[in-house]
């Protein structure tokens, strides 16, 4: 009897042991592709990316050499078109929620801003298509910008309201009392405690739409040469890459994991400032 | 009152008279604060607006198509832009496989790294871990496919796939040859782009487990296996059911890394070898190529069939992860 129940806690303990081990088996695998892209764009990307790549435009289709100049300007082009139209309406949106309204229509907000975020991004692409290319007759950087920033603003809405929510009320009281009045005292009293973390949360929302291509296809289209104004079709630095890499030419192979290379490290760069941001003073506020 | 006023008219320095008193306390204008609570009430009230403009702008876009075709664009497989004729059921057969191969692939996975991450792992791990799944989920989806294209395929190709065909290949699924782009592999560049998110969320979900519930099975003599189980993994039912749904929702309208490994061919058929179109990569690959109203209002037709879908789902993932997240807050204050 003695016998049987200590080996029955064995088994239990060598059951236990053997769950760990295949529940840390299975974190290994979930990060296993992100050591394998890294380590393959370093290995095909690392000695592309050279003086040229940041210099130069397209080679002529089939010829070798020349860079995504282009692209990367054009990239930089069209986050700041989203960042006027999201930034602004997910920052004050989420000042909103967090600030005024009733419960019951924050939380239908909440829930709708939510629900977009779940949205695929190709769908931006598609509204964005019917709203501005087929009305203006073609395709635009103000219309992959658009598509950009309808992305951002349920974005930036709900990360700008989670953070002005951890404002100690005792601060929004103070200015209330000294006789402030209360959107003085959101500017630049709750929004400038929260700065922090609404700049954090614009941050983390430009390096998710920094890397999207799906919403460009036919929007900003793509463009091999300069783009000399903001009505015209514009290169963009993932389009280029999509490009690329289907393409039949090794060269365009070589130059679209360089792009790869350089976009991820420039959405990590993005990333690592968002974390020391955050850290040093513990919350995101403040 | 006059005993009142006139200390403070002091204190700010005026005059004693009533008069300048009532200046200096004047209440300060509504003005300013009705137009900041309206700009930013009209700000909040732009995901509505987007809601609506979005399945209008979709319907306006597909309602030639909706008339020529009706019911039946959804259940007829022919896609022959240049007769005219099109039928989407192709597309909405390899968005759910896929999806269900990705699944099928991530939730066990998924599930299991929250369960380490919050239970199983020692402390020190946690954090580095968190991150690295974290700059997965930072990863582009195109960058993903162009790893897609050119490292994964060829690795499957040669190895697992091989392998399957080799023991499984006298089942409908495994049987054909092996081209490279294929269902199986856009299933797999899925579950890859969804882990993170079902497990971030499964992870908050576990997290809101009372402590309560680990100490009364630990304080029963289980193991720590035991205590996930019985006291976490199974308390947490419906919020893990939450985080599959959302996985699902994400899983529907990935787009770029799909199209570039599933090979964008508009067939059902039972083997998994064989390549497979989706709806989102439909759009992706043809939209611009679109040269008829035709083509382009069925093309419009996908797009609100994929909003459709997603909607749905997320509002789905929404109220169950919604409900939980309440439910478990008042049982922990309790």
């Amino acid at each position: 009897m003695h016998l049987e129940r200590a080996h029955n806690h064995n088994w239990r303990k060598i059951k236990s042991a053997l769950a760990s081990g295949i529940a840390f088996v299975s974190a290994v695998l979930v990060i296993t592709p992100l050591g394998l892209v890294f380590f393959h764009l370093l290995i095909n990307g690392a000695s592309s990316v050279n003086w040229d790549f940041f210099t130069k435009l397209p080679a002529p289709v089939g010829a070798v050499g020349g860079g995504m100049v282009n692209a990367i300007v054009g990239s930089l082009e069209l986050l700041a078109i989203a960042g006027v139209i999201g930034i602004p309406i997910g920052v004050l949106g989420g000042v909103y929620l967090a600030e005024y309204g009733s419960a019951r229509l924050n939380s239908i907000l909440r829930f709708l801003a939510d629900v977009l975020n779940g949205v695929p991004s190709i769908t931006w692409g598609v509204v964005v298509y019917g709203l501005v290319v087929l009305r203006f007759k073609g395709f635009s950087a103000y219309a992959g910008g658009l598509a950009l920033g309808l992305i951002m603003i349920p974005l930036i809405l709900r990360t700008t309201e989670e953070v002005v929510l951890l404002v100690p009320n005792g601060y929004r009281e103070a200015a209330l009392a000294l006789g402030v009045s209360r959107w003085k005292t959101i500017v630049h009293i709750v929004m400038k405690t929260a700065s922090r973390g609404i700049i954090t949360g614009i941050l983390l929302a430009l390096a998710r739409i920094g890397g999207e291509t799906a919403p460009l296809l036919f929007t900003a289209f793509g463009n091999r040469f300069w783009n000399h104004s903001l009505s015209e079709p514009i290169a963009a630095l993932p389009l280029q890459i999509f490009t690329y890499a289907i393409s039949p030419y090794d060269d365009w192979h070589r130059q679209a994991w360089a792009g790869a290379l350089v976009l991820v490290t420039g959405i990590f760069c993005v990333n690592v400032l968002v974390r020391i941001l955050t850290r040093g003073r513990g919350a995101p506020v403040v | 009152m006059e005993v009142a006023t006139a200390p403070a008219s002091k204190a700010f320095g005026a005059p004693g008279e009533p008069a300048s008193a009532r200046q200096v306390m004047a209440r300060p204008s509504r003005f300013g604060d009705k137009a900041f609570e309206w700009l930013t009430c009209a700000m909040a009230l732009t995901v509505v607006v987007l809601v609506i403009l979005t399945g209008w702008e979709l319907w306006i876009g597909s309602v030639g198509a909706i008339k020529k075709f009706g019911f039946h664009f959804l259940v007829t497989s022919t896609w022959d832009p240049v007769a005219d004729q099109f039928g989407a059921l192709p597309f909405i057969y390899g968005t759910l496989v896929s999806s269900l191969i990705a699944l099928l692939i991530a939730v066990p996975l998924g599930i299991a790294t929250a369960a380490y991450l919050t239970e199983l792992a020692p402390l020190w791990i946690r954090q580095p871990l968190v991150s690295l799944i974290e700059m997965l989920a930072a990863i582009p989806s195109v960058i993903l496919g162009l790893w897609g294209i050119f490292v994964m395929i060829p690795w499957l190709r040669d190895y697992p796939f091989a392998w399957l065909k080799r023991f499984f290949g006298w089942t409908p699924l495994f049987s054909g040859s092996i081209y490279g782009p294929c269902m199986l592999a856009g299933g797999i560049i899925i579950a890859v782009m969804i882990l993170p998110i079902i497990v971030s969320v499964s992870r908050e979900i576990l997290r809101s487990v009372p402590d309560l519930q680990r100490e009364a099975a630990y304080g029963l003599g289980a193991t720590r296996w035991e205590a996930t189980r019985i006291a976490v993994l199974s308390y947490a039912k419906k919020g893990l059911f939450g985080a599959v749904i959302l996985g699902l929702g994400r899983a529907l309208g990935e787009t770029m890394a799909v199209t570039m490994v599933i090979g964008n061919t508009p067939q059902i058929v039972a083997s998994l070898f064989q390549p497979g179109y989706t709806l989102a990569s439909v759009l992706a690959n043809e939209f611009t190529e679109a040269t008829t109203d035709i083509y382009l209002q069925a093309l419009f037709e996908i797009g609100l069939v994929l909003f459709g879908i997603t909607i749905l789902v997320n509002l789905l993932a929404q109220l169950l992860l919604r409900t939980i997240s309440t439910t478990s807050a008042t049982r922990a204050v309790q």
